[in-house]
């Protein structure tokens, strides 16, 4: 290990290993009232026996050991993520701000709505936008992430077929749908039915056909699809779920190609959820938080989560005073997927994102995020790494486009792992692999819109490099990354011998 | 182990399953397709000693570090041993898929089912579809 | 152009040249007309950072928080001290902007803090495992349910009324989805009724659920609740307060199967109700059906000791249909926020807080008792909430009385009629260490001010109420 760097040489200790007893950050404030036993106020057969065994460490420790440990992660604002299906685009910081304002960040969800009037109003308003985003006139802003607006989706459809008498069996999804469709419809007490893929990369229409019958409850796809394709059929698909009287569901998480541009409402959906952790900026978190609004039809508008937010008359006149109100008297609603009114802290991120950027900038960012993807596509043409990692699809792309990494395989002998283990050492975070997986050695690639044509021309130099380096020595990328503050993990024997937490 | 291999004395299940007959206790196992396809294999749960398999049902799952699968009796029967090495190596399974790798030896119900598996030559032809 | 995109004329022209189109449009050609947006966006024009800022600020003018009155609001979200260190590690780029740790080579961060947090709940609720956090509370406890179909396929879940509205709510909502059925066991002097619970489980229960403590503030006496679910075999789940942890029993020790909760007093904002998290822990034997995401620890190809997610196979991505549940976020950064602040409370810090806590309960809970009119609606230990009936016809009044208080800048608690008909002049009242002894003095002058009032206003011929 002569060529270790500092931060490899660093070994991973948790806060758990580091301080001493005694040692405290948190001062508890003095007992201003007459002090009790307490044993008289709780029994001691209640009580704990033996504390929690926190840390016990100082106030500098405990700062130097957490920013110490944020340096070992690479970032968005440090580099690029042209993470397929993901959409990492920049988290203007602006966002913190206005989040951060008290009148937002203090206000208690079960405050009186007459006295949370602002908080009311934007979500009033980023509904608004999302409805016009969507083309669908009702929305819940309450599931706290796609996968859960996706479960909205479903149990508003079972909800919606139990209204009318019929209790279907099945949901259709195309084969490559993203992962959390299935697991969805598992919950919802449907059965997964796999619609198959076409030669262009859209639905099969004769087999969508063949399997749309009075059992199927529901269709979910999204539309461009995870291969970054947009089906020209859509509306021909749609027509089919509905003639057999089954909803018509949008997976949201592509939505970064299409806005302003063509609506799923439009498409003839029923339902489309939305990822603000996605098109609209709400930071990754390093995984979540996220938010997962749904936009619904009229017919389905009924069977909504509640609370619902409602707009009575600006002037007060019909007694309330308030402008706006949570409406809980929704007698058909599904009911609740969560507690209080769902992720406000992402609303407002949202929200300053709409503002910020008005219809001409969203249609801007669906715009540019296209053209910058089928960019990044021609330049790795003409660099010749398509050779190795032929697009699965020949055609214009969206937003994001897939690789196959057969060939590369084939002929140099290194697999999309080792690719995208070697791209770690040019700074970069790799593509999405392994998705979606029809496509064999798959790479996904979504640039979005925020990146340079410097950005995308310096990460398709390096994908080059590293196939030229291939070439030449296979092993280097098969032993890669090299400069990662931990090399290549061994996650069969995480998984085969699991340790969860740190020993105490 | 390296380089595929299907045994000429076993007979096969187009679900990437292998029985192996002695009599009326027949041995159960992953082919070298199924042990490739699914990766480091990280878990195996078997079915307790008297479970009753039917042929073509799934009986367990197997897990490796990137999925799961369902693992499917080529015969019916009950079960009357189970490889207990599995539950600290399931990495045998990869290593030996015909050998150490086995899953569990059943008493087999019904001896006309072999009818219903695969020779080696038929069942190596359906991998190249 | 916006601020945020950067394609020039000059850089468009070298990019379509590269593709090989001559204008952005034609990349759009495959979408066919019939389903194009026949007109743009019906939203205002785009804006400058100030003047959103602007309009952000005119919107939380309008939202009465916790720093323009003394609140005594609890119910599920708790107004605690957060440090500012909390502040800045959530805002680092580093914490704040990257992905899921998928690549977790250079992910070691995000994962390292995982295994601690996954350490501490354990830690807390004296349980084997813990994900790496779910998205709040409800949903926790929902989730919990799912693991319980699906270890025994039983069909009903049996829950106590005492548990979080909210929560009952999605747990009723999704059972539509899990084709089960949930019956509800009745509240006796502010605890879960004891005879009831017992004679509601049988073998057909798959799980029971309890809070600890419960919404009323009461501290439960689990014992007996869990022996009667483990004797027919149920799972036991309870939904724990984490902030009482440090002198409340750990459920873990008393023999619950898993333990859930909502996660926000762990240095969380109230935020208008979210972003938060839930924690999901549970005996070592429900390790592989459990939802979310595990970081477990490991080495790499040099020795070096690492982290990674693992058992990921459970998860959404892989099992697809099979799989334990359908989360695909978590939230790290909430969930960093979580450890971080127990890191800063500490061993001793944790217990103190309770004791505090407990201490300025028993405070606040006697001088409102003393007010007129007013009596307590339980006498059960409680920690840091607890319920008073205020001595007035109903919910309408209540509303009433907490308008006049809000007059005076204070905010005295959660009217319980809204999910608890039965205790129709209930109020829920929260004390938190932010709340000193003269702020409790202050809510037991101007609620007494408030009810006075409101008896006096009852009792005119008019019978209107004062503004």
């Amino acid at each position: 290990m002569d060529h270790e760097t500092a931060m490899q040489r660093d070994r991973a200790v948790t806060i758990f290993e580091k301080g001493q007893a005694g040692r405290r950050a948190f001062s508890a404030p003095a007992i201003d009232v007459p002090e009790r036993s307490l044993d008289e106020l709780i029994p001691a057969r209640l009580r704990r026996k033996s504390p929690a065994r926190l840390p016990q460490v100082s106030e500098p420790e405990l700062v130097r050991h957490y920013v110490k440990l944020s340096r070992r992660n690479f970032d968005l604002d440090t580099g690029f993520y042209p993470l397929g299906s993901c959409t990492m685009k920049h988290n203007p910081r602006l966002h913190e701000r206005v989040a951060g304002l008290p009148g937002h960040a203090r206000l208690h969800p079960l405050q009186d709505p007459a006295r949370a009037q602002g908080a009311l109003a934007l979500m009033w308003g980023l509904e608004r936008a999302l409805s016009e985003l969507a083309g669908l006139p009702h929305v819940s802003l309450q599931p706290s992430a796609g996968s859960h607006g996706e479960l909205a989706g479903v149990l508003l459809t079972r909800a919606y077929h139990a209204e009318h008498g019929e209790q279907r069996r099945t949901v259709l999804t195309p084969d490559t749908a993203h992962g959390t469709n299935p697991a969805t419809v598992t919950m919802a007490g449907y059965e997964v039915v796999k619609v198959g893929t076409n030669a262009e990369g859209g639905v099969d229409l004769d087999d969508l056909r063949a399997k749309a019958d009075r059992d199927t409850a529901c269709l979910m796809l999204t539309n461009p699809n995870t291969l970054g394709l947009f089906d020209p059929n859509i509306a021909e698909i749609v027509r089919i779920v509905h003639d057999v009287g089954a909803t018509a569901y949008y997976d949201g998480a592509n939505l970064n190609a299409i806005m302003g541009i063509s609506r799923p409402g439009d498409m003839g959906f029923d339902i489309v959820h939305f990822n603000l952790h996605k098109s609209f900026t709400q930071p990754h978190g390093g995984g979540g938080p996220g938010s997962g609004p749904i936009a619904v039809s009229e017919r389905i508008a009924p069977f909504l989560p509640r609370p619902v937010i409602v707009r009575r008359g600006g002037d007060g006149t019909n007694g309330s005073g308030r402008e706006f109100d949570l409406d809980y008297d929704r007698p058909k609603s599904i009911g609740r997927l969560r507690g209080f009114q769902g992720n406000y802290g992402c609303f407002v991120r949202a929200y300053a994102y709409i503002c910020s950027l008005g219809a001409a900038g969203l249609r801007d960012a669906s715009e540019t995020a296209v053209l910058n993807a089928n960019y990044l596509l021609a330049r790795l043409r003409q660099l010749g790494v398509t050779e190795l990692l032929p697009p699965a699809y020949d055609r214009i792309c969206m937003h994001e486009f897939a690789l196959t990494g057969g060939p590369m395989k084939h002929e140099l002998g290194i697999r999309t792992l080792d690719l995208a283990k070697r791209l770690l050492d040019h700074g970069y975070h790799p593509p999405t692999v392994y998705f979606p997986l029809l496509v064999d050695e798959a790479l996904l690639v979504e640039p979005t819109e925020t990146e340079t044509k410097e950005t995308l021309d310096a990460f398709a130099q390096a994908v080059a490099d590293v196939l030229r380096e291939a070439r030449e020595d296979p092993e280097i990328a098969r032993n890669a990354p090299y400069t990662t503050p931990v090399r290549r993990l061994d996650e069969a024997g995480a998984a085969k011998h699991p340790v969860l937490r740190q020993a105490l | 182990m390296a380089e595929a291999s299907y045994p000429s004395d076993l007979l096969y299940h187009p679900e990437h399953d292998w029985a192996r007959l002695d009599g009326d206790v027949a041995t159960f196992g992953l082919t070298w397709h199924a042990q490739d396809a699914l990766g480091d294999i990280v878990f195996v749960d078997p079915p307790a000693v008297g479970a009753q398999l039917s042929a073509n049902q799934p009986y367990t799952e197997v897990e490796s570090v990137k999925a799961v699968s369902d693992v499917f009796a080529p015969l019916s029967g009950e079960v009357i041993e189970v490889n207990q090495r599995l539950s600290d190596s399931p990495e045998l399974i990869n290593e030996d898929p015909y050998g150490d790798g086995w899953l569990l030896k059943v008493r087999i119900a019904d001896a006309s089912e072999t009818s219903g598996l695969l020779e080696r030559d038929a069942y190596v032809a359906t991998l190249d579809e | 152009m916006t601020r945020y995109t950067a394609v020039t004329d000059a850089d468009r022209q070298a990019m379509l040249e590269a593709i090989g189109v001559a204008s952005v449009d034609e990349l759009f050609a495959g979408i066919p007309q019939e389903v194009r947006a026949a007109a743009p966006l019906d939203l205002p024009d785009g804006l400058g950072e100030a003047e959103v800022y602007a309009h952000l600020r005119e919107l939380a003018a309008r939202n009465t928080s916790v720093e323009d009155e003394i609140s005594f609001l609890g119910a599920g979200m708790y107004d605690h001290y957060v440090p500012a260190l909390i502040d800045m590690l959530m805002s680092r780029s580093e914490f704040l902007t990257p992905y899921t740790p998928y690549q977790p080579e250079i992910s070691q961060g995000g994962l390292q803090v995982m295994f601690e947090y996954q350490t501490a709940i354990c830690e807390l609720t004296g349980l084997e495992v813990s994900n790496a956090s779910v998205y709040e509370g409800p949903s926790a406890l929902a989730a919990a349910a799912y693991l319980a179909k699906l270890t025994n396929g039983r069909s009903r879940f049996v829950i106590s009324r005492a548990v979080h509205p909210h929560a009952r709510e999605t747990l009723v909502t999704l059972c539509a989805g899990y084709g089960m059925s949930v019956s509800e066991v009745p509240v006796i002097d502010g605890v879960t009724d004891l005879a009831a619970w017992t004679s509601a489980i049988d073998e057909d229960v798959s799980a029971v659920f309890v809070s600890q403590p419960n919404f009323l503030g009461a501290v439960e006496d689990l014992g007996p609740l869990i022996e009667a679910a483990r004797s027919h075999g149920a799972l036991v789940v309870c939904s724990a307060d984490p902030l009482t942890l440090g002198i409340l029993e750990a459920p873990g020790v008393l023999g619950v199967d898993v333990c859930v909760g909502e996660g926000q007093t762990l240095g969380n904002r109230l935020d208008f109700g979210g972003p938060s998290f839930g924690f999901f822990a549970a005996r070592e034997e429900h390790v592989r059906r459990m939802p979310g995401r595990i970081a477990g620890e490991t080495a790499d190809v040099d020795g070096r000791r690492g982290f990674v997610l693992t058992l990921q196979t459970r998860e959404q991505h892989i099992r697809r249909e099979k799989a334990t549940s359908n989360i695909c976020t978590s939230q790290a950064l909430n969930a960093l926020a979580g450890v971080v602040y127990l890191s800063w409370l500490g061993r001793e810090g944790l217990v103190e807080l309770g004791e505090l806590l407990a201490a300025r309960t028993a405070y606040a809970r006697e001088k409102l008792a003393a007010l007129d009119g007013v009596s307590l609606l339980h006498d059960q230990p409680v920690v840091r909430e607890f319920a008073i009936s205020l001595g007035v016809p109903d919910l309408a009044a209540v509303r009433r009385v907490i308008a006049r208080c809000a007059v005076d800048h204070v905010n005295p608690g959660h009217p319980l009629a809204i999910d608890y008909p039965e205790y129709r002049d209930g109020l829920l009242v929260a004390v938190t260490e932010q709340r000193s002894r003269a702020d409790i003095d202050q809510l037991a002058e101007v609620l007494g001010r408030a009810l006075a009032t409101e008896r006096a206003a009852a009792e005119t011929p008019s019978g209107g109420a004062e503004a």
